[in-house]
């Protein structure tokens, strides 16, 4: 039976969802374990790494740290929903940013958000955006260039 | 016997490579076996490297090792294609499951290109060769007048006829193997791809979309999801337990002892009670509700602070001499003036982003593995005897991982799943939290060195005493082992190639009280860490300039004489790969003329320096020149690495590059931050907070990468980046502030 009085309603790329478990459950292990959308990471439970980063609303926010009740209401975009090859993502294909790739995706929905609030960031401001987002491959130096890269195509500043 | 043997006619392939109509199968002979081949026949192997043509042109080529961020499941598939003629935009990767038939599998030691790049090459030159005899026969031509200079076609020039891969892969396959004397390489000018800048990862398109899938994504239907309790003490066992209140937990379906392994713990679980759940988040959440009695063992006694004394008092001590040259003792009665130091390096964690995660399915008398593992038939072996089957009963699926380091080449996390698998009758998916990360680590060991030298009037010195003292990784598989391994010793230890006439390297004692493991270029970073600085040391106390001083350290060009010095030489051959000291002297001065040492050293004023420091490891060879800026309050700031790297010849630049990139902020990691520390046993660190990496404000600003050309055969790139850059960075601190760094991490030392 279900309790509508608990029923948290709300969008992942798009899509409406409804979701009746723990609402202090985080959206991360929602997105990945309920909806198996895996391209969110897992990777500290704490907001201290980046690698769970989706966007509520449009805004960068760390899903392991978000428990379901916040998110009622709201649109949530993930890496899956982002639109087929985005100016970020090409921006990283061209820089070849990735090794790994774990972080990747997160580092990406950072960069995305990034790039919605300032169109043109120094290097000063991508620092200050992207050093919540962890990389154990060390590939930072690529992403600096691929956000200044995103930056120059023209969708970049349109889509999110 | 052969190497390459045509397969196509037969039944047993697997996934894609069974849409192939013309299958090469090339056997696995270790490197060192090639030049006695004929002599003395290798044992027979199945064929394994496989590469496959389908009708419809699709390549298929098989990658036996691991893709952890190392490239490699672009690096020696593309070696393959090049030699075949093929368009890389046509060939299909496929990830060899764990079988012995591959050879060793073990993605480690930064050796996967140099011991297969000859046999992709070969494997690939037979497929052309049969795929051009298979042309010039259809259009009744002699095949010289054939090539493969249009990717995916076989070409006849006097004619311009032409004729795709997969057009031809049926008369191919009917075609003989080509015996060595007629399989010709390509020769480097007509390489399309090898050491070229045009081919990308062949993962990275859906690294970026989010399709990529690491063990931490993996899932199969009916799983359950399980989160392991572990004794905070090596060896403890659970005495009691209550689940009254972690059972209560919605989505929590029940509580499993997992039993402490029996030492010595090699890659077998820790222990402790597994809760069982519905999801992830539930399986944590009742986690924390458990109440845990745990019987310590022997190691609650460990506190690496006081082992630290330990360690040091050892280090002033004689221990087991591993090189000798002259006799150091007479030169330092000489009275010449001596110069002593000391060194620490703490415990580190691999901390990869992706924790160890994993999903097993035990059933039918099998186990089926999906997991982000380095060594794979290390996976067969641990699960087979843990649950009494047959290794070649335990199908392992080796995942993308996200990072390795080094720590999932133990194979505990995957260990778990399995057993619980077995008890449950019922798949199991682990995912250890970050908490788990670090606490259960296999730790890089801590480590002591006591360095002494006897320096005359031209500044050089005379004679030169070094000892190290850590904790092994023989401890792995010996709780009462108390030496390192050869392997361990040796890597920039034993092999230190400074000309000095009277020299010794010892290596002494020390107990293991926590899991002991490799990470990324392993005991390197402290032996480059205690030479490099040293070395350093005695250039400012002769006045010296660094770069001259390093320099003249290395002496005349030549080959390490490791006569009568046990050396491994990381598994090579030192016929095949001689310690060239020419080598090492040209990165170093490639990497002072980059950085415009002298100039640049000159101009940069106050709190600001550069150092340098040059390292052989996994047969490369690099030098690294680190400028640091110290602020007010003593932070460090990295606006500038120039890495030069000699890594034999490269099959992809880029990869090479962004090896070394990375190696730079791993590096800054470990030299800024990176601490582990236990007391009572038990491991004081958790998470990111207080395990802390370099994020992007505090990494390197720019790292440019000089690869340097060369002829020689492939050597390793993963992990030679890593020991130079920590030595080189705390030069440059004390260029900038006159501070000696003597311990890592630098946050230790008070820099103003």
């Amino acid at each position: 039976m279900v309790d509508e009085g608990r029923m948290i309603r709300f969008k992942v790329n798009g899509k409406e969802k409804t979701f009746d478990g723990d609402p202090d459950m985080p959206l991360l292990w929602y997105l990945r374990d309920v909806a198996g959308l895996t391209g969110t990471k897992f990777g500290c439970g704490m907001a201290l790494c980046g690698a769970c980063t989706v966007h509520r609303n449009g805004a960068a926010i760390r899903s392991c740290t978000t428990p379901m009740r916040a998110v009622s209401g709201a649109e949530i975009t993930t890496i899956e929903g982002i639109a087929p090859l985005h100016p970020v993502q090409k921006a990283w294909l061209e820089i070849r940013v990735p090794q790994c790739g774990y972080c990747q995706t997160g580092q990406i929905m950072q960069a995305i958000a990034l790039l919605k609030e300032n169109k043109n960031p120094s290097d000063q401001e991508i620092d200050t955006a992207m050093s919540g987002n962890l990389c154990r491959c060390g590939t930072y130096q690529r992403i600096r260039a691929a956000i200044h890269q995103a930056a120059k195509h023209p969708a970049a500043k349109e889509t999110a | 016997m052969k190497l390459i043997e045509n397969v196509s006619r037969r039944g047993f392939l697997e996934g894609t490579l069974a849409t192939g109509v013309f299958v090469l199968g090339a056997r696995f002979i270790p490197v060192p076996l090639w030049a006695a081949e004929g002599e003395a026949a290798p044992a027979p192997l199945q064929p394994s490297l496989w590469m496959a043509i389908a009708l419809d042109g699709t390549v298929t080529i098989v990658a036996h090792r691991t893709e952890m961020g190392n490239g490699i499941r672009t690096s020696l598939p593309i070696v393959l294609a090049d030699e075949l003629g093929a368009d890389w935009k046509r060939v299909k990767v496929e990830q060899a499951l764990g079988d012995p038939k591959y050879g060793d599998q073990g993605t480690d030691t930064s050796h996967s290109v140099r011991d297969f790049f000859d046999v992709m090459r070969q494997t690939g030159a037979a497929g052309r060769w049969m795929l051009i005899r298979a042309a010039a026969a259809q259009w009744g031509v002699a095949p010289a007048q054939c090539d493969t200079s249009e990717p995916h076609f076989v070409l006849h020039r006097p004619s311009g006829r032409k004729l795709g891969f997969g057009e031809l892969a049926e008369s191919a396959a009917k075609q003989p193997v080509p015996g060595r004397e007629e399989l010709k390489l390509n020769p480097p000018s007509a390489w399309r791809y090898i050491g070229k800048e045009n081919h990308a990862l062949y993962d990275m398109p859906d690294m970026v979309n989010g399709k990529a899938r690491y063990g931490i994504d993996q899932a199969v239907a009916g799983m359950v999801y399980a989160a392991v309790e572990r004794p905070a003490v090596l060896g403890a066992s659970v005495k009691a337990h209550d689940d009254k209140d972690a059972v209560k937990v919605p989505g929590v379906q029940q509580t499993v002892v997992l039993e402490t392994f029996k030492p010595p713990h090699g890659h077998q679980p820790m222990g402790g009670v597994a809760v069982i759940a519905d999801n992830t988040w539930a399986a944590f959440q009742g986690r924390k509700k458990l109440k845990v009695e745990w019987d310590n063992g022997t190691h609650v006694g460990y506190n690496s602070e006081e082992f630290r004394k330990v360690l040091t008092e050892t280090s002033r001590k004689p221990g087991n001499v591993i090189r000798n040259i002259g006799d150091v003792d007479a030169a330092f009665r000489n009275g010449a003036t001596v110069v002593e130091a000391e060194y620490y390096t703490p415990h580190l964690a691999h901390a990869s982003l992706e924790p160890p995660a994993a999903v097993v399915d035990v059933r039918g008398g099998k186990a089926y593995c999906w997991a982000p593992t380095q060594d794979p038939q290390q996976l067969q072996k641990t699960i087979a005897d843990l649950l009494g089957i047959k290794p070649e009963d335990v199908i392992c699926h080796v995942t993308l991982l996200g990072g390795g380091f080094g720590r999932k080449s133990f194979q505990d996390f995957v260990a778990e799943a399995a057993v619980l698998s077995q008890k449950l009758q019922k798949p199991v998916k682990i995912v250890w939290s970050r908490e788990d990360d670090i606490r259960f680590c296999y730790y890089h060991p801590s480590a002591a060195m006591y360095l002494k030298a006897a320096v005359g009037p031209s500044g050089t010195p005379s004679a030169w005493l070094q000892r190290s003292v850590f904790q092994g990784s023989a401890s792995l598989t010996d709780a009462e082992v108390l030496y390192p391994g050869q392997d361990e010793i040796d890597n920039g230890w034993t092999d230190v190639p400074f000309d000095i006439p009277n020299h010794r390297a010892e290596s002494g004692p020390a107990r293991a009280n926590v899991r002991i493991g490799w990470l990324r270029s392993v005991t390197n970073i402290f032996h480059a860490f205690a030479v490099q600085s040293f070395a350093d040391e005695l250039a400012h106390a002769a006045k010296k300039d660094p770069v001259q001083y390093q320099l003249a350290l290395l002496g005349p060009d030549r080959k390490i004489d490791f006569t009568g010095t046990k050396y491994q030489n990381y598994d090579a051959s030192l016929d095949q790969f001689p310690y060239y000291t020419a080598r090492l002297r040209r990165v170093i001065e490639i990497a002072a003329e980059k950085s415009g040492w002298g100039k640049r050293s000159s101009d940069l004023g106050k709190g600001r320096g550069l150092g340098i420091a040059a390292h052989r490891s996994f047969l490369t060879y690099v030098a690294t020149v680190v400028e640091v800026e110290v602020d007010s309050r003593g932070q460090v700031h990295i606006p500038n690495v120039w890495t030069a790297v000699d890594a034999g010849r490269v099959v992809s630049p880029d990869n090479v590059r962004y090896q070394f990139e990375g190696a730079a902020v791993f590096a800054t990691s470990l030299a800024l931050f990176g601490e582990i520390t236990a007391t009572n046993g038990a491991i004081d660190q958790s998470n990111f907070h207080n395990y802390q990496i370099a994020r992007m404000n505090r990494a390197p600003r720019h790292v440019a990468v000089h690869i340097v050309e060369s002829a020689a055969p492939p050597a390793g790139v993963g992990e030679p980046g890593v020991p130079p850059f920590a030595p080189a960075l705390c030069n440059a601190v004390f260029a900038a502030t006159g501070k000696r760094v003597r311990e890592l991490p630098l946050s230790k030392t008070k820099l103003v």
